[in-house]
Order: structure tokens, then sequence, then C-alpha cells
């Protein structure tokens, strides 16, 4: 190579460089309309493509399951997940984040991504959610009421006020006149869950479908105060879905007889 | 990418006999502005766009109210906290690095950079691993002694150690191997025992490398986050500092999550003035 050949290059690679730079950062901030395929003209309802999925952390078991039979029954498909507080979620939705649909634990959380005019037509209540008292194998702390929890010396977690099942134990918690302080309020309902799996504390707020997730790493004690705040789970479809098609089959799914068997399997109650 | 050298053209130049005059062309070549401006503006825009967004109207009532400085307070108490537990074990650590030469000193080096470079989240498991109710350490802490760290300001000020000791010791060993050994030696010639010629040479004479590790220190303590909500939760008033309240505060009201990073942000500026002189007066 000569050396007028070599000095030329060097501004070059610079410039690739900064290139390379700058695309990578514009890839981070694209929705890529293009990385979902459009559904075919002819009208077949043949669909294809990427849905992207927002819900509620306590959907994480039955909507994975979900997720990999809509795959199956739509070759071509991918559906992708985004579990997460049903607050954080609403807030990146509201924010501008590419989805196509969201299922939250909670008409108020889905009422943020309603009020900002995110959602296509009116969501609708898929399945509810009771509460349930996670605790330690064996329960060792003998916890059988709600009441239990406010012993002194027991380290409770609860979901924070923000997260539905926060604000869920909160309303039963007022509702039979009980004062808890937790130790942590914790940001969705499997963080909270995790505390009591690692042992860490003796005891959740959680739902009755994340005990049951949870196998026998946790015991689940119900308590009657539970029925004072069953959370009804809306879903709907996003206005801004790169995927229309593909996500309202998805929540046709979610919906269908089918549908509700995987959700009652993992505990949660018919809307 | 290494700059190029101009060896062989100098070489090349007194073959010839003295070098060639060359134009000296000043102005910056397109390829490189175009990058160079858009990374400066890349990392200033998003903190323009913070302020821009401020909402000054009910600015004085967010600051005011008791939830921010319920987590203020605690954010302050417990990054200072941790800065002195910092200090306290990472200056003799940073020492023994620096002068005493022991086998395996590269790895015990490596390993204490590690949680410089490692997510804080995963400091955070790690600790609650070790330190949990259940961890390797901390089922014996609380077998023997009744202490549980997670949930406490403690398990906070020990999350926030945990990622900010690396800055301490790294740069106060660096201040270490770049300072004259010879006053060392002299106060050993003169009967002074190594401790004592540590504490009465060797500090004052890298007091100001670990007064800027300990400020960085506080400013890595200050913001963490991950390992903070990982071992220590989230609680008002014990374990919520700054850092959690920006994020839970962002899913609700949005107004304050921007009034409490406006107060970290100033913060961070203040931090980098008091730093000014020794990061800022290369140019």
């Amino acid at each position: 190579m000569t050396r007028t050949v070599r000095r030329i290059r060097r501004p070059l690679q610079g410039a690739a460089v900064g290139a390379v730079a700058l695309l990578a950062l514009s890839a981070c901030s694209s929705s890529g309309p293009d990385s979902s395929a459009k559904p075919d003209s002819s009208g077949s309802g043949k669909l294809s493509g990427e849905v992207t999925v927002f819900a509620a952390a306590s959907l994480k078991e039955s909507f994975t399951t979900l997720g990999k039979q809509f795959e199956k029954e739509h070759p071509g498909t991918k559906v992708t997940f985004s579990f997460g507080g049903s607050d954080s979620l609403a807030a990146s939705i509201t924010g501008g984040a590419p989805a196509d649909v969201f299922a939250s634990a909670s008409p108020r959380t889905m009422k943020i991504v309603t009020d900002a005019g995110d959602a296509s037509g009116a969501p609708v209540t898929f399945v509810r959610n009771e509460l349930e008292i996670a605790t330690l194998p064996g329960n060792p702390a003998k916890i059988s009421s709600l009441k239990d929890l406010t012993e002194a010396g027991l380290k409770v977690v609860l979901c924070d006020k923000e997260v539905p099942c926060g604000a869920a134990a909160q309303k039963a918690l007022d509702a039979s006149g009980l004062k808890l302080t937790p130790v942590s309020y914790e940001q969705d309902v499997k963080a909270a869950l995790t505390k009591v799996e690692l042992k860490e504390a003796d005891a959740a707020v959680v739902y009755k479908t994340d005990v049951r997730a949870a196998g026998d790493k946790v015991e689940g004690v119900p308590f009657p105060e539970s029925a004072d705040a069953v959370n009804d789970y809306p879903i709907t479809l996003l206005k801004d879905a790169p995927n229309t098609e593909a996500a309202e089959a998805f929540i046709a799914l979610v919906r269908s007889a089918e549908g509700q068997e995987v959700l009652s399997g993992a505990g949660f109650l018919k809307p | 990418m290494t700059p190029p050298t101009d060896k062989p053209r100098a070489a090349a130049d007194t073959l010839r006999g003295g070098p060639r005059r060359r134009r000296v062309r000043t102005g910056v070549p397109l390829p490189l502005l175009i990058p160079a401006l858009t990374g400066l503006a890349f990392l200033i825009v998003p903190l323009i766009a913070l302020l821009v967004r401020t909402p000054w109207h009910s600015l004085p009532e967010q600051l005011t109210s008791a939830d921010v400085w319920q987590a203020l307070r605690l954010s302050l108490v417990s990054a200072t906290a941790a800065t002195a537990v910092c200090l306290v074990l990472g200056v003799p650590l940073a020492w023994l690095l620096a002068r005493v030469d022991f086998p395996g000193r590269g790895l015990v080096r490596a390993l204490v950079t590690l949680p410089l470079v490692l997510p804080p989240v995963v400091g955070g498991v790690a600790l609650l691993m070790a330190l949990g109710r259940n961890g390797i350490v901390g089922q014996w802490l609380d077998a023997w002694f009744g202490i549980t760290l997670p949930f406490t300001t403690a398990g906070v000020v020990i999350a926030e150690a945990f990622v900010a000791m690396p800055f301490l010791v790294i740069s106060v060993e660096g201040t270490l191997r770049a300072a004259d050994r010879r006053y060392e030696e002299a106060a050993a010639t003169l009967g002074a025992s190594r401790f004592t010629a540590f504490r009465r040479v060797t500090l004052p004479l890298i007091a100001p490398g670990i007064a800027a590790g300990a400020v960085l220190a506080w400013a890595r303590a200050l913001g963490e986050f991950g390992a903070t909500i990982t071992f220590a939760g989230n609680f008002p008033g014990r374990t919520q500092t700054m850092p959690l309240a920006v994020y839970l505060a962002l899913q609700s009201d949005p107004e304050a999550a921007i009034a409490l990073s406006l107060v970290l942000l100033a913060v961070s500026i203040a931090v980098l003035a008091g730093l000014r002189d020794r990061w800022m007066s290369a140019g």
C-alpha cells in the first residue's frame, strides 16, 4: 500500500466508525415496522411476523405457554414477550415502546394506556386473579390468616402500591382493618415472590397463580379477605401495533376456550 | 485506534537529508467532525431535555415534599457511610496492592476491579447469596448474632460499598505507584516502623489521591440502583434511595421523577466541579 493511500484511508476509517456508531444508535431507537412482515394482500388470513406482547409479570407462565401454542398454530409467526410490573409496562407503552398487545393486571393500569389514546378499541377482561399469602415451604411461621402477617419479627414483602398486586394487597388489608408494615415494597409481583423463594422474607402477599407457578418452593395460604380484592385482567390491542392481524389472533387465542383452559390451569379465575 | 507514528517517515527524512517542508493544514477533517459533534450531542441533549421538561412551576413543592427529602437524606447518609467503609477497607487494600509484592498480586488486583465492570444487579444477587438470611455467610450472621442485612439500611450501605470500593482502590493504588517512595525509605532509615511511615509520610503524600477516589466512590454509591433494589429491597425511609425513588416515581408521577432526577444531576455536577482541577485541567 502506498503512503498516500494509507493517509486517505485513515479519515475514512474514522468516518466508517462514526457511521457504524450512528447506525447502532439509531437501531436502538427504530421501532422497526420492517421487523414484522406485512400481512399478505390476498387476505387468506395467513399470519406471519413478530407479535410483541407486554404482559403483567403474573401472566408469565401461562402466556409463555400460549405464545408457544400460537407459534405452532401459525408457522412463521414469533411471539415476543415483555413481562414486568403493569405500571412500568404502561409507562413504556405511553412512552412509545413498540408493542402489539397489552395485558395488564388491573383496570387502573390499563386506564393509563387508554387515557393516553394508545389502545385500539375497548379493553376486555380475560381473567381474574385472587391474592394468596406465599410462605416458606412447610409454613414454619404457622401463618394462617392475613392478621398473622402483622406479628412482630416476621419479614413480609408486599408489591409496591403502584403495582396492581400491591394495590390489591392494600385493599385487602384496608378491608380487614389491618396495618401491616412490610420490609420492602417490591417493583413487581415476581420480585416479591422471589424474596420468599430465596428465604430472605418469611411471607409475601402475591397472586394465587404465582404461588402455583412457584411449585414447591413456596406454600400458599388462602385468606378470606382476598375476595375483597380480586383483580380483573384487561387485554387490548394497541393503536400503533406494528402487526395488527397477528396481534388480534393472539388476543383471540387468549380469550378462546383453549386459552382459558391454560389460564385456569395456572390458577386464574374465569372473568 | 493508535495514532500513526512518524518513525518510518522520520527515518526516511534523515535519509533524504532533513525533513521535507509540508504545508500545515489547520481545520478539522469532516469525517472526524461529524461523528465528534454527533457524539457530543448524544451526551448532552438528554441532559438538556431533562432541564427542558422540568416542571419548574411545581418544582418547589415537588422538592419540599417529605418523600423526596426522606429519599435524599437516606441517599446522602448511606453513600457517605459506604464511602467511609470504602476508605477504611480500601486504602489499606490499595497499599497492599501497590507496596507488597506477593504471589498472585495481578489476580487479586483483577478480582478487586471486577465489581467495577460487573453489572450492579449481578452484584446484588451475589450479595444476596453471600449475606442474605439464607446466604453462605448470612445464615451464620443470623444464627450467631441475629443480624440480617437484606431490607435494612445497613444492606444499602453494603450494596453501595460493594460497587464503589473498586473506584477508590484503583484510584489510591495509582497514586501510591506514582508517589515517590524515597520519602518512605528515608523515614525507614530514620527509624520509623513501616506503619509509622505509612501514617506520617505516605498518607499525607497521597491524600489528594484518596480524596479524589473518595469523591468518585461517593458519587458511584449515590447513583447505585441495581445492587440496592436486589439486595436491600425498597422501603421508604429505610432502603428507598434516590435512584429507587426515581424509578418508582416514573411509573406513577413522571414530574416527580424528573424533579428527583434534577436533584441527582445537580449533585453530580457538584461532584464534577469538585474534581475539576484533577480531571478537566488537561486542556
